[in-house]
């Protein structure tokens, strides 16, 4: 469903989501493990919502997303 | 790459928003019924928000239309309320239009404005600042951020000045909020514009901070029924002041994450277009910066061709609210560049989304079109050979 959200927001979530992954890897406490599932469940659901809106409303693909452009 | 002039709506700012605009579309100060409570309540929490992100109270927010009517408001307000006693303003020449217009028409009416010159990197002399005060200064108006060349004014050093001398110091820290880490306490702030969609957030929505202790007095541009504080009537719009709350929450989450991103990538752009292109300037200081917001000269090419060259990016030369005149930034004259230089000079803008892949698009495409203009460009070769271009005299045909 990524390919669908608009380019930016597509590169960012991927980008953003791989880090926050990466930085939160150590965290033991299961209080706080849980607060982050949430939010991340939360976070979800909006990425989710914001796929639907790109499709309706969508645009001509940025240069940068086509192949071989020069 | 022209985050400077405005951004898209982070997707979670418009998802906070959509409910605003279809099934929850009271008017917040209805205080009679449900429709009306709920939409207080986002509005209410919309305010906690912005003042989150500049350690400010909930009370001392005031949601405007935008930066333009916050600076309106400040600087008019102010001066006019304090008429009686104090007629004089300090301000800068690099500021943003509406700050310059507002002192402007304020000089019609009578009272006096300092322009404060710049030094070459585009930062204010704080002696300069301190020789300027007058015994009936009311506000001084520096902006933290610039949005042409990105310097970042050492706003606590004159927040520490004004405050000695009881004299109200405005910030317009549009470009500012949510980039880098604002608190209006530390930096004795008194008043503060604050815009929506340079943050990611909507288009038509603002913020006025206006500090009640020590209570900042200002005289409302708009009348009516007394919203806001008395200091902004007409109704909030829920769903842009609810966008402006979730974008500045967005904001403070991803500062730092964001910044250290913008920095890198600032960096790759500015080292890749320096190391293989001579003559490039920077315009405004190295290091007191904000680094997505990127000013380059490039000598011997003329800024609106290279514009146009790069077509498939967008970019500009100047500030956005300028670019219908064909004079070079006022911005750019400020710090001292010469004409020709000003005329050649593009902003970059790197935002949260920006990725590698479009700065080294940019960076190749940049490259490729200086070095074709410049082929072209007789002065260029007048170069080459060594010739110094300021002992050309040039003759009338």
């Amino acid at each position: 469903i990524y390919f669908l959200l608009l380019f930016v927001f597509r590169t960012y979530a991927i980008r953003r989501i791989r880090d926050a992954f990466r930085e939160n890897k150590n965290v033991a406490d299961p209080a706080k493990i849980e607060e982050l599932l949430n939010k991340a469940k939360a976070n979800l659901e909006v990425i989710h919502r914001q796929v639907t809106i790109g499709q309706m409303y969508s645009t001509e693909k940025l240069v940068i997303e086509s192949p071989g452009n020069t | 790459m022209d985050v400077q002039a405005t951004t898209p709506l982070d997707p979670r700012v418009l998802d906070s928003m959509l409910p605003y605009l279809t099934a929850y579309y009271g008017n917040p100060h209805s205080r009679t019924h449900a429709y009306g409570w709920e939409s207080e309540a986002a509005m209410e929490n919309a305010r906690r928000q912005v003042a989150d992100l500049i350690g400010a109270d909930s009370r001392e927010i005031i949601f405007t239309s935008g930066a333009t009517e916050s600076n309106n408001m400040a600087i008019k307000g102010v001066a006019r309320f304090y008429k009686s006693r104090k007629k004089h303003i300090i301000t800068t020449q690099t500021e943003h239009k509406c700050v310059l217009d507002s002192c402007r028409s304020l000089e019609t009416e009578g009272f006096r404005v300092t322009y404060l010159p710049v030094k070459k990197n585009g930062l204010i002399d704080l002696k300069e600042l301190e020789a300027a005060f007058q015994p009936d200064t009311s506000l001084v108006s520096v902006m933290t951020v610039n949005n042409e060349i990105g310097v970042k004014q050492p706003i606590c050093d004159i927040g520490e000045i004004c405050r000695a001398r009881k004299v109200f110091f405005h910030t317009d820290a549009a470009q500012a909020i949510g980039k880098i880490p604002m608190d209006v306490n530390n930096m004795k702030i008194d008043l503060m514009s604050i815009s929506g969609h340079k943050i990611y957030g909507p288009k038509g929505v603002g913020a006025l901070y206006v500090r009640r202790r020590p209570r900042v007095r200002l005289e409302p541009l708009q009348s009516g029924g007394g919203q806001e504080r008395g200091l902004r009537s007409g109704t909030v719009p829920t769903p842009l002041a609810v966008g402006l709350g979730a974008a500045c929450e967005v904001a403070q989450q991803e500062m730092e994450y964001d910044h250290k991103r913008i920095l890198q990538l600032a960096e790759r752009l500015v080292t890749k277009i320096m190391s293989e292109v001579p003559d490039v300037v920077m315009n405004g200081d190295r290091e007191h910066r904000y680094p997505g917001c990127i000013n380059l000269s490039f000598a011997y090419v003329e800024g609106e061709s290279l514009l146009m060259a790069l077509k498939d990016v967008a970019l500009s030369s100047g500030s956005a609210c300028t670019s219908a005149s064909l004079e070079p930034s006022y911005v750019l004259r400020a710090i001292g560049t010469d004409e020709d230089l000003a005329h050649s000079s593009i902003r970059f803008g790197i935002g949260r989304f920006t990725t590698e892949e479009e700065v080294d698009y940019t960076v190749q495409k940049c490259i490729q079109h200086v070095k074709r203009l410049r082929e072209m460009s007789p002065l260029w070769e007048m170069v080459q050979d060594g010739i110094d271009l300021k002992s050309i005299k040039w003759t009338q045909h």
